[in-house]
């Protein structure tokens, strides 16, 4: 009976131990073929092995080397997940950027063709540059990598700019924390993104593409390499080259990576001129993040209505949302717009990893909203997210158990993005400084407030068995026992610094030139408004982590 | 890590001069070599790409991940952004600072892509670890 396996070879699986899987498989099956495909995107379960005996397909997962006997004598029950694309985590998705996932070796172009790929190429090519612009605009598709701009109005800019040489470049920046749908594409299936890129240039009369990617990621890289080579022949006379960041957060805001390629500093540039008009090196351009671009083979290949079919409002087609943080269920799920947070979390996640209550999540990155479960009925929505003082951002959801000090988290928000700033503008290079100083004051003075702080929390950490230690944890406690002596000087220096945070907050909202000065306040003022107890107050009506 | 060598550095800068914005390419080349930025390399690449010596150094201070020093010790890089917070990293940084001793340097990292299995850490070019606990630190700086 022949046996293959399937082993992801995602930089997550290779973390998760994957190789070592895979050793003990050529050491106890050496006749066997290993394929090592992209990951599923169920990341609790990694590695996550399938096994074809004869032709059917089981999942094991999360497997260890030690496992491998077990699997491979059929007694592995405790580890058996049955066939994997009707697991309900996947089978609750609609994949359409990432259809391919789990399914295909990420290098293999017959793989790649046999599952549709280059068909929105060829559509293209069939139907003329004008009629692309016209189908990638009533898709609907609005830009991945955070502002949701329309990609159609930035394409026909470019296209419709005069000039010889134009420019494709493709961010895959990917700095914000609790996102790595970019880094899973890219490793999974480059010949989508590749595709894309492609039709961009195509679309818009450009040659020549940039994807400019995170030096953090050493995979994706070394993946995008040996896919734009093994693809050369088939998107040329487009040619694609792959550049390397150097750790700078801000070079994934557009102008700032525009800059690092041309060699420069990651300073952000004014706008106008608009990259579309006077981009890299002077020339159109267009720059897209890696999801927006990997959308665009299934539009042309399907048609713009089949991907505007899914959605709500102006949120149309799917995102890809990474589930992270602490939560049981972590993972890739690529769902069309409008489903709920507290559906994403609690349903689809299953809660934290460590079996406590949700307190927060915090929604688009470290520039993006703390969220409390009692905004949990918000729709998965551009607009919808804006309405409530946050953003979708990049789509990445960070979930925090009821041990989080929302204080320090709205420190953390100030420190990175004085460590972060690319120094232009005053209010965000020394607007965040002075934050991180006046956080620590509260942090100081919210002993003495008049409602000890978080009692209900302290209660519960004196349980034991907390299996996720947070470094606030004893300082929660000491806090609490302060004597009232110094209540009101503390009150004072509490209620000073309070108001200057909220006055630093707008300070750097409206004389931030980007959105790293400028959206920092989303998390600290979210942080400071739904968990005022965090900060010497009293709780919201509504207490937050009360649910779920 | 490697002394500057001149002839190795002027080979690894003429790969790239001749593409569209060469200079971070270089940059990346020339540490992956030496292991840092040295004062040499700097002058040698300003005067091959027609810069300043203050713009290089420029680019250089700017990017978190090119060294104006070198470092000798081993590196672990360990994930400190939100998710992996969220996961206990600060409580597990301070006790990778106190296995680690003076003989590993511990670096901070903000996000490597692997938020939901974290807390996470890398260690040379692209070994990545993840769901470390104080035990798996250990073990991980004991091999370093
Ligand atoms: C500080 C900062 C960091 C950003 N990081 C990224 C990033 O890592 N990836 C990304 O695609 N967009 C990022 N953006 C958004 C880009 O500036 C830009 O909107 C995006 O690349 C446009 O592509 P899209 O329309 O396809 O989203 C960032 C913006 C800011 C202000
Ligand atoms: S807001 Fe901050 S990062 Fe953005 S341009 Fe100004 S100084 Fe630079
Ligand atoms: S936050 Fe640590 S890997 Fe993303």
């Amino acid at each position: 009976m022949s046996l293959v396996f399937f082993l992801s070879d995602d930089a997550l699986a290779l973390a998760c131990g994957a190789e070592r899987v895979a050793a003990a498989l050529r050491a106890h099956a050496p006749d066997a073929e290993i394929r090592r495909t992209s990951s599923w995107g169920m990341h609790w379960l990694e590695p996550l092995l399938e096994v074809e005996r004869g032709g059917v397909r089981t999942g094991y997962g999360p497997v260890t080397a030690a496992d491998v006997p077990a699997i491979l004598a059929g007694e592995a029950e405790h580890l058996a997940l049955g066939p994997v694309d009707g697991h309900p985590f996947i089978a609750a998705q609609t994949r359409l950027t990432f259809a391919r996932a789990g399914r295909t070796r990420p290098l293999d172009l017959g793989d790649y063709r046999a599952t549709g790929g280059w068909r929105g190429l060829e559509r293209a090519r069939e139907i003329g540059p004008a009629a692309v612009l016209d189908a990638v605009t009533r898709s609907g598709l609005r830009g991945r990598g955070g502002a949701g701009f329309p990609a159609g109005i930035k394409w026909k800019t470019v296209a419709e700019a005069a000039g010889p040489v134009k420019y494709i470049v493709c961010n895959a920046d990917e700095g914000d924390s609790g996102t790595f749908a970019d880094r899973m594409l890219m490793e999974g299936d480059p010949y989508c993104l590749i595709e894309g890129m492609a039709i961009a240039g195509f679309a818009t009369g450009a040659n020549k593409a940039f994807v400019y990617i995170r030096s953090e990621y050493p995979h994706a890289i070394a993946k995008m390499r040996a896919a734009v080579e093994a693809s050369a022949g088939i998107v040329a006379p487009f040619a694609i080259e792959i550049r390397e960041g150097a750790g700078a957060y801000v070079c994934g805001e557009e102008t700032s990576l525009l800059n690092s390629i041309e060699g420069r500093r990651g300073e952000v540039r004014a706008k106008p001129p608009l990259p579309a008009h006077e981009g890299l090196f002077g020339r159109p351009t267009v720059i897209n993040n890696v999801l927006t671009l990997a959308a665009i083979p299934f539009i042309l290949a399907e048609g713009p209505e089949a991907y505007a079919e899914f959605g709500m409002g102006r949120s149309r087609g799917t995102m890809p949302i990474q589930l992270a943080g602490n939560i049981r269920q972590g993972g890739l799920f690529e769902t069309a717009f409008g489903a709920t947070l507290g559906e994403l979390v609690i349903d689809i996640g299953g809660g934290t990893a460590s079996g406590r209550s949700v307190r927060a999540v915090q929604v688009g990155g470290p520039l993006g909203a703390y969220f409390p479960p009692s905004l949990f009925d918000t729709p998965f929505d551009y607009e919808a997210f804006a309405a409530r003082d946050g953003l979708i951002g990049h789509g990445g959801i960070t979930v925090f158990d009821d041990s989080v000090d929302m204080a320090r988290q709205a420190r953390f928000a100030m420190a990175f993005c004085a460590a972060e700033s690319c120094g232009k503008c005053t209010p965000c290079r020394l607007g965040s400084t002075r934050g991180v100083e006046t956080i620590d004051r509260i942090i100081a003075a919210r002993a003495a407030a008049p409602t000890p702080v978080r009692a209900e929390l302290v209660g519960t950490q004196s349980t034991a068995g907390q299996p996720l230690p947070s470094l606030s944890t004893a300082e929660k406690k000491g806090s609490t026992s302060t004597s009232s002596v110094q209540t009101e000087k503390g009150q004072a220096e509490l209620t000073a610094a309070l108001t200057l945070i909220e006055d630093l907050c707008e300070t750097m909202k409206f004389g931030s030139l980007c959105a790293l000065g400028g959206f920092t306040p989303y998390p600290v003022l979210s942080a400071l408004h739904h968990f005022p107890e965090d900060f010497g107050g009293a709780a919201e009506t509504a207490p937050a982590g009360s649910e779920a | 890590m490697v002394d500057f060598d001149e002839h190795i550095a002027r080979a690894l800068i003429a790969r790239h001069a001749a593409r569209e914005g060469p200079l971070l390419p270089i940059l990346h080349d020339l540490q992956a070599e030496f292991g840092w930025i040295p004062e040499e390399a700097v002058r040698l690449v300003a005067h091959v790409l027609n810069l300043s010596r203050a713009e290089v150094h420029g680019v250089v201070s700017f990017y978190h991940d090119f060294r104006d020093a070198p470092e000798p010790r081993p590196v672990l890089k360990l994930c400190r952004a939100e998710s992996c917070q969220a996961r206990g990293a600060d409580a597990l940084a301070v006790h990778a600072e106190a296995v680690a001793g003076d003989r590993i340097a511990i670096e901070t990292v903000y996000c490597l892509g692997l938020c939901s299995v974290g807390p996470n850490a890398l260690t040379g070019r692209d070994h990545l670890h993840a769901r470390l606990d104080a035990g798996a630190i250990d073990a991980l700086v004991a091999a370093l």
